[in-house]
């Protein structure tokens, strides 16, 4: 099976070990990742004005290329996934952003939201299934008690990115028990890390990251898995000496054995 | 711009009908900002209603919001007031000198773990 990818700039960067173990797991669990042609970034967030057309343009040439490939189109990172997500959604059912963004792009047949967004996330539960991740796996994470960080942009708004229950997500635990780890459940997994005011003010996501990670370590989590290449960030501020943090395709990579073929993360 | 048409842009740009908010507060009580916030989450939908935008635009909560999307996400009755928050940052930001975070800055906030996603993350909801 071959899918359109969307890595997104920070997996070409900061994040690029996020990247290359999904890439190798893909591999492993027998699907294909084809990288799309002249991607731009997607902005890290969703423009929410319902007159902003400029900027979702860069979504919608994504989107558009996936639907000429005929395939659908991967995200692994929760960032770019609600981008997608979103404009997808806007590009089907909102027809005042459907036609000026046409009207700007001039393609032969207009685009009006046909390609699916998928997180790497539902590729795993929907497309392969956890129960033939299982099979694959040769290094169970046994006796490691994971947290699952959720955040904000995998679950919100529910009814536009239909990722999870958007309050009581299991997709990420679902991963852990089929990895052979034991997820922890704690209540702040789907709180926010603070996102993009730690730019400028690091000091309150440094404190809401605190409490994020004290909630996990009270539920005796050992480390915690995110797909957000800034909740990494923001959450590794809080935890210089503490708990490990991991993106999750990391430890799908070690469970499935080919985390050594990812020699440069 | 008069007031009546910035509290009409306002609600042009976010979509909401601010008519809708029957007072639960939900959206304050889920709002990791809250307590940073001068006018709460759920005071946004009365200001609005009252047209009192210049409250709105000179607010400390506009550069607070997260865009966490929980009162978005919780609200009883589908007003969203994150997206009135957005629309308010939004009128500032469209006026010139509104931009809240300048190019200049960027090296002075940058530390070599930072990921490319929090500067375009943060370009995008503050600045034009």
């Amino acid at each position: 099976m071959k899918y359109s990818y969307y890595p997104g700039c920070t997996l070409k960067n900061k994040a690029k070990d996020l990247d290359a173990y999904a890439r190798v797991s893909a591999r492993a669990l027998g699907f294909e990742l084809e990288e799309i042609e002249d991607w731009q970034c997607c902005g890290g967030v969703y423009p929410l004005g319902s007159d902003e057309i400029a900027t979702k343009l860069s979504s919608v040439r994504a989107l558009n290329a996936a639907k000429e490939k005929g395939q659908d189109l991967i995200t692994v990172c929760s960032a770019c996934h609600h981008v997608l997500k979103r404009v997808n959604d806007d590009m089907k059912n909102v027809e005042d952003i459907q036609t000026r963004a046409n009207n700007y792009m001039k393609l032969d047949t207009p685009y009006k939201g046909e390609a699916e967004v998928l997180h790497f996330l539902e590729v795993l539960r929907d497309r392969v299934g956890f129960d033939k991740v299982k099979e694959k796996v040769v290094n169970p994470l046994k006796g490691k008690k994971i947290g699952a960080y959720y955040g904000c942009l995998l679950l919100r708004p529910g009814k536009i990115l239909q990722f999870d229950d958007p309050e009581n997500p299991k997709i990420m635990e679902d991963l852990i028990r089929a990895l052979g780890g034991e997820p922890v459940i704690y209540p702040y997994r789907n709180e926010c890390c603070g996102g993009y005011i730690s730019l400028k003010e690091k000091e309150m996501s440094r404190n809401m990251c605190d409490k994020i990670l004290e909630s996990a370590e009270g539920f005796g989590a050992d480390m915690l898995i995110t797909a957000c290449p800034l909740c990494m960030y923001n959450l590794k501020k809080s935890t210089e000496n503490g708990t490990p943090i991991y993106y999750f395709t990391e430890l799908l990579a070690e469970a499935l054995g080919v985390k050594e073929e990812v020699t440069e993360a | 711009m008069s007031v009546k048409n910035r509290a009409e842009e306002i609600r042009k740009i976010s979509g909401v009908d601010p008519y809708r908010c029957m007072k639960c507060g939900k959206c304050s009580a889920s709002c990791p900002s809250f307590n940073e916030m001068d006018i709460k989450p759920h005071q946004f939908v009365s200001y609005v209603l009252r047209d009192d935008i210049e409250s709105l635009v000179q607010s400390k909560s506009l550069w607070k919001c997260l865009s966490c999307f929980a009162c978005v996400e919780r609200c009883p009755r589908d007003v969203k007031p994150g997206k009135l928050i957005d629309a308010a940052r939004q009128l500032v930001e469209r006026e010139k000198g509104g931009n809240y975070l300048t190019a200049d800055e960027i090296p002075s906030l940058l530390d070599p773990e930072l990921p490319q996603q929090l500067l375009v993350s943060a370009f995008r909801r503050y600045r034009r």
